[in-house]
């Protein structure tokens, strides 16, 4: 066991220098940079002042060279300043002489991301294990076959398009809900109670819209789960034995069912991290999409860069918990071979 | 399977359930408590200070020094935190902001601005002229990471004989520099003394001396800025202006709809065919409309043939149908252009006239370049080369519909036209700085000073620079080169007035259009001029108010 | 495989997934013959017309049909999606193939590169390269299908893994045939099950994400009409002009649900431990 969570985390620092590397080969190969963007065609700037940020931010050297530079940094968690938003710490936040502190960039939008994907995470869980399950139970029958169709409706929606639906039946013909944004004007003044109940109001939508689109997948997965499982030999005996149908299918398929559930929730963990651009847009949370997104039109390199390694380290982080966490439930993995 | 199964089941599924739709239900319910749509809007109200101001922004300030931010989303907001020496008034004529006077000496080339007495700063400090020297060193100085020092650095000796007097001096006389006095916003020297300009936290953390200062900058929210009590210009009436950043027009709209913003650009559907649909908005939500300083143009790569020659480059203009532009695109909310000008105004030349929608005309010059339809394909060739090229333009929905429409009416006379739409920094840095291109789509936003040397002088043709179209011209280099010079505004509309008559001639691009600003205010907002003077009608926005019964209603600091 | 395509048809929902492919495939494929405008005809003087006799589905903000875009922009959504998904399946296939029958170091090195490509979000990358490329519809297809290729490798590498555990394969390998027969005589086609299914899935979410790249601007390029790029025109006008957005946002609705019934009912019926007892 030992052995192999070393072997995984050795091997994990080769990938992500290829990673990186092969992301930062990418990001060069685009036409323009930062100095293009930035003040881009305003006739009163001047070619003088572009090249000297060229020179400041090692964008006229060979491209290896300025790989080289980045990987030095970032052996030591650095990984630099935005050049799109000024003095933006990448990553995390920096506190200057006078005290004054500078909040990260990923620091801020990586907290909004998360709480949106585990909310919606949570919500396709709860919605799928009792989708799943009914539908396996009455499979091809008229349940399974609304749940499987609602589902896929689910999945099928263009998610811009029932967002502005939404958003406008639930904001504009009726006060229900905020339309965009994160928090209400005078959020710093509420008490926390009220300050979460804020943030809940303002992610209702983006989290139901994720949810709704990922629930196919999930309730799909568990519905075949299950009748996998049901069709095993041991459930039959477990009905001979005279065990109730209760404990047949919750004590005993559900459970077992499940532990595949653990590898795609190790396997989600890379879409924990992304944002939604899309999303993020239409309900102006700014989230790591939109960082992402908007880091891409302007060329700002270290903030790329930055999320793309964070995020490929986090997935096969993600990814070695859920072989680990998958190894540890199944008992016949536990104390069998390892492959 | 059996029924007492399913219902089991179901006991676990309609928990579950229950909960959801409990959750949901109290989500639901505790919502906001608006300014119902019931007030009435359009009684009159006296003003008085007070209330807060929402306006959406799609992108956010990367910082609030204006000269280092560079984009418009910044220098929009650092425009209500600092002061210029100069500003304009609402007929777009100079007038005093920091400096009560200004004289021009006799050789025309020294400016001397006496600055207002007992101006502080928002911490309180003084504002002295010593502020103003500090940044014009700031603007000029080489390390300073600024794409606008250009126009200050022609300044050879800059002084400050007193607290209260600034004098630039320039080798000649420069006619564009009361303008660019007008632009430059001044920064405390007492704060920025001895820090990189470049990295410091000012910029997120400024202090000025304007209507507003910075009460709270919530990163991807929003920013809040709130009354300065040592504002030099008197006090504004709103007491707080708040800027939301919202990506998505959409999303922008519906905003607008619930009362949440009270401040948005409409695009020419929103205004022309929402608005009289819905009598309802009207009620609550005012539309006003002001020529922008801009036009957008389609441009040939002159170095491309067969761009050189004069004749194909009238004969696209008079092939394209700029009433059809405006009608389609603007749905009617735009003037035609005839020179490089903001329409009205004095620079722009009122002799002169858009090129008439003539397709006969248009192909008789092609006719005469040497082009025909040889081979019957419909498109006319030359030498065995067909008449076809390529538009690009960036990603902007209107850019987009006017090369859609021009491509339509160029096929009708027999020129085969393609349309590219890119993203922008791929559209500038492969294409622009390269040279690669054969036409654009593009507009020019420009400046109030008439002086357009950097776009269209045969020396800025260098990658990077503004005359990307390699637009060459003695008689208007020269004239452009006379126009900075020219200090009388009556010789200079002269001079400004032949040079646009040339390029009326030469035809190096097609103008297109001027559009209309179309901002949607709330009702709430009182003491709006209309219609817009010609600086628009943010000029005097420090002088509307909210009368209180209108306000929203506001969650305050315990 | 044809008793399972049969098998899938009986069941109702599959049935209807393949009933409004079917459908869409001919409106799609007749579409000059259908459609009663010219999709690219602009009409200043008829700019956002509601639905009427005339036009059956509005004008759009040039004042062109959109029944007729609708009809053009099946043609232009449907070949993204198949392209693209022929794209990544032919490149999972070939990178499966090899990885499960040579097994050894070229097995590591096409896993590890699928881990790489799987720990970017497939949507970053998509976007990334998008935005540097000039958004034409061949850039878009060859990106969707270069970045969705590696679920499919992983299908076809664990057939070849149990496949070749098999007699038959140890009984041809005795009789001394040789690689590429083994392969593309028995291993392949024995393994196509799960790649059909994705694939019929796969053109399902190519279709959601070039609506997703229309609106964010990077998607078909105007004047030519996708799904995507009417329902983003429509976006702001949802309320107003609410036959821009309902028609294109149904349309995707519709196909992408019928590609996921069917593919999901092909995965029901072939895969013998689902089927009922």
């Amino acid at each position: 066991m030992i052995k192999y969570l070393v072997k995984r985390l050795f091997w994990m620092v080769p990938l992500l220098i290829g990673i990186s590397l092969i992301s930062f080969l990418i990001m060069h190969l685009a036409p323009g940079d930062i100095t293009t963007t930035e003040a881009g065609f305003n006739p009163k700037a001047s070619e003088e002042s572009r090249q000297k940020l060229r020179e400041l931010y090692h964008l006229d050297e060979p491209v290896l060279v300025q790989y080289g530079l980045w990987l030095k940094r970032i052996g030591t968690l650095d990984f630099g300043t935005s050049f799109a938003s000024h003095q933006r710490p990448v990553f995390w936040q920096k506190t200057d002489d006078k005290g004054d502190v500078t909040k990260g960039m990923i620091q801020e939008a990586l907290p909004v991301t998360l709480l949106i994907n585990v909310l919606s995470l949570g919500l396709i869980i709860m919605a799928a294990l009792p989708l799943g399950v009914i539908s396996a139970l009455t499979q091809n029958r008229l349940p399974d076959r609304a749940i499987t169709l609602f589902v896929f409706v689910g999945f099928a929606i263009p998610g811009f398009w029932l967002a502005l639906m939404l958003m406008y039946w639930t904001g504009v013909v009726h006060d229900w809900l905020p339309i965009s944004g994160l928090h209400s004007l005078g959020y710093e003044h509420m008490r926390w109670p009220a300050k979460i109940w804020d943030t809940l109001q303002h992610l209702a939508l983006p989290v139901f819209i994720s949810a709704l689109s990922g629930l196919a997948g999930i309730s799909l997965f568990v519905r075949n789960g299950m009748l996998d499982v049901l069709h095993q030999d041991y459930i039959t005996t477990a009905r001979a034995k005279g065990l109730s149908e209760n404990t047949v299918v919750y004590g005993h398929a559900l459970r077992n069912a499940l532990l595949p559930l653990i590898t795609i929730l190790g396997l989600s963990i890379p879409g924990l991290i992304g944002g939604s651009v899309i999303a993020e847009s239409i309900f102006a949370i700014p989230g790591m999409g939109k960082l992402f997104y908007d880091a891409v039109l302007m060329r700002d390199f270290p903030v790329i860069m930055g999320i793309l390694t964070i995020g490929a380290a986090l997935t096969l982080i993600g990814n070695l918990f859920a072989d680990i966490a998958y190894a540890w439930a199944d008992p016949r993995v536990r104390r069998g071979v390892m492959q | 399977m059996t029924i007492a199964g399913l219902l089991q089941r179901s006991s676990f599924l309609s928990r579950t359930l229950l909960i959801s739709s409990l959750g949901l239900a109290i989500l639901v319910g505790c919502s906001k408590t608006p300014v119902g749509d019931s007030a009435d809007f359009d009684a009159f109200y006296p003003p008085e200070p007070g209330g807060t101001l929402i306006d959406a922004m799609a992108g956010e300030p990367s910082g609030l020094i204006a000269m280092i931010a560079g984009e418009s989303a910044a220098s929009a907001i650092a425009s209500n935190i600092f002061n210029s020496l100069l500003k304009y008034d609402k007929n777009l004529e100079l007038q005093g902001e920091l400096a009560e006077s200004w004289k021009v000496s006799q050789d025309q080339k020294t400016i001397t601005f006496k600055l207002k007495p007992n101006m502080k700063w928002a911490d309180g400090a003084p504002l002295t002229s010593a502020d103003v020297l500090f940044t014009w060193k700031v603007v000029t100085d080489d390390k300073t990471r600024t794409p606008y020092g250009s126009d200050y650095k022609l300044v050879v000796n800059a002084e400050t004989p007193d607290a209260l007097t600034f004098r630039v001096t320039y080798p000649q006389p420069h006619a564009p520099a009361l303008d660019s006095w007008a632009g430059l916003q001044i920064l405390p020297k007492h704060i920025l003394q001895g820090q990189d300009i470049n990295t410091t936290t000012f910029a997120r953390h400024p202090i000025g001396s304007h209507y507003y200062k910075l009460e709270d900058w919530r990163n991807g929210e929003r920013i809040s800025l709130v009354r300065n009590p040592n504002a030099t210009q008197g006090q504004a009436r709103i007491e707080r202006l708040v800027s939301r950043f919202i990506p998505d027009s959409a999303s922008q709209f519906l905003e607008l709809l619930a009362n949440n913003i009270d401040f948005m650009n409409l695009n020419p559907i929103q205004y022309a065919r929402i608005f009289p649909s819905r009598p309802d908005l009207s009620k609550k939500i005012a539309l006003y409309k002001e020529l922008g300083n801009n036009y957008t143009y389609l441009g040939f790569n002159l170095k491309h043939k067969p761009f050189d020659d004069i004749r194909v480059r009238q004969a696209i203009n008079y092939a394209i149908d700029k009433q059809e532009l405006i009608d389609g695109v603007l749905l009617g909310l735009g003037e035609p252009v005839a020179s490089p000008y903001k329409p009205g105004t004095r620079w722009a030349n009122s002799s002169l006239q858009p090129y008439r929608y003539e397709p006969e005309k248009a192909l008789k010059l092609l006719r005469d370049a040497g082009f025909e339809d040889h081979d019957g394909d419909g498109i006319l060739d030359r030498n065995g080369k067909p008449l076809a090229f390529e538009i690009l333009t960036n990603q902007n929905k209107q850019r987009e519909m006017s090369a859609v429409l021009i491509q339509r009416r160029l096929k009708e006379i027999g020129i085969d036209v393609t349309i590219r739409v890119l993203e922008w920094a791929s559209f500038l840095g492969r294409f622009i700085k390269t040279g690669e291109f054969d036409a654009v789509v593009l507009g020019w936003s420009l400046s109030l000073d008439p002086d357009q040397y950097s776009i269209w002088h045969s020396s800025q043709q260098a990658p990077g620079q503004f005359n990307f179209i390699g637009y060459s011209n003695p008689r208007v280099d020269k004239l452009l080169e006379q126009g900075r010079l020219e200090l009388d505004p009556e010789k200079r509309m002269k001079i400004y007035h032949e040079f646009a008559h040339i390029l009326q001639e030469d035809s190096p691009i097609v103008y297109l259009y001027a559009g209309y600003g179309l901002p949607a205010i709330h009702k709430r907002v009182k003491g709006i001029d209309n219609p817009a003077p010609p600086a628009g009608i943010g000029h005097n926005s420090y002088e509307w108010y909210i009368p209180q019964p209108l306000r929203r209603n506001e969650i305050s600091a315990q | 495989m044809k008793r399972g395509l049969f098998k899938a048809l009986s069941n109702p929902l599959a049935l209807s997934g393949f009933m409004i492919i079917v459908s869409i495939l001919l409106l799609a494929l007749f579409a000059p013959l259908i459609a009663p405008y010219d999709p690219e005809a602009i009409d200043v003087k008829g700019i956002l017309l509601e639905p009427s006799s005339i036009h059956w589905m509005g004008t759009d903000g040039l004042g062109r049909d959109v029944f007729s875009r609708m009809l053009f922009g099946a043609r232009i959504s449907l070949l993204v999606g198949i392209v693209a998904v022929g794209i990544a399946t032919l490149i999972g296939v070939i990178l499966g193939a090899i990885a499960g029958y040579y097994r050894g170091w070229v097995d590591v090195v096409i896993m590890r590169l699928v881990d790489v490509m799987l720990s970017i979000p497939t949507f970053f990358l998509i976007l990334a390269v998008i935005a540097f490329l000039t958004p034409s519809i061949w850039n878009i297809m060859i990106v969707i299908g270069l970045t969705s290729w590696m679920g499919v490798t992983r299908l076809v590498r664990a057939e070849f893994l149990s496949l070749r555990g098999r007699e038959f394969v140890m009984a041809s390998q005795t009789l001394g045939a040789k690689d590429h027969r083994l392969i593309f005589r028995h291993l392949l086609p024995n393994s196509l099950t799960p790649v059909i299914v994705s694939s019929v899935l796969g053109v399902a979410s190519a279709v959601l994400v070039e609506s997703g790249l229309s609106f964010l601007g990077l998607g078909v390029q105007a004047p030519q009409a996708s799904w995507g790029n009417i329902l983003t025109d429509g976006k702001e006008y949802i309320q107003f002009a609410w036959w821009l957005s309902l028609f294109p946002g149904l349309a995707i609705l519709i196909t992408v649900l019928g590609y996921n019934l069917l593919g999901e009912g092909l995965r029901d019926a072939l895969d013998p431990r689902t089927s009922k007892k």
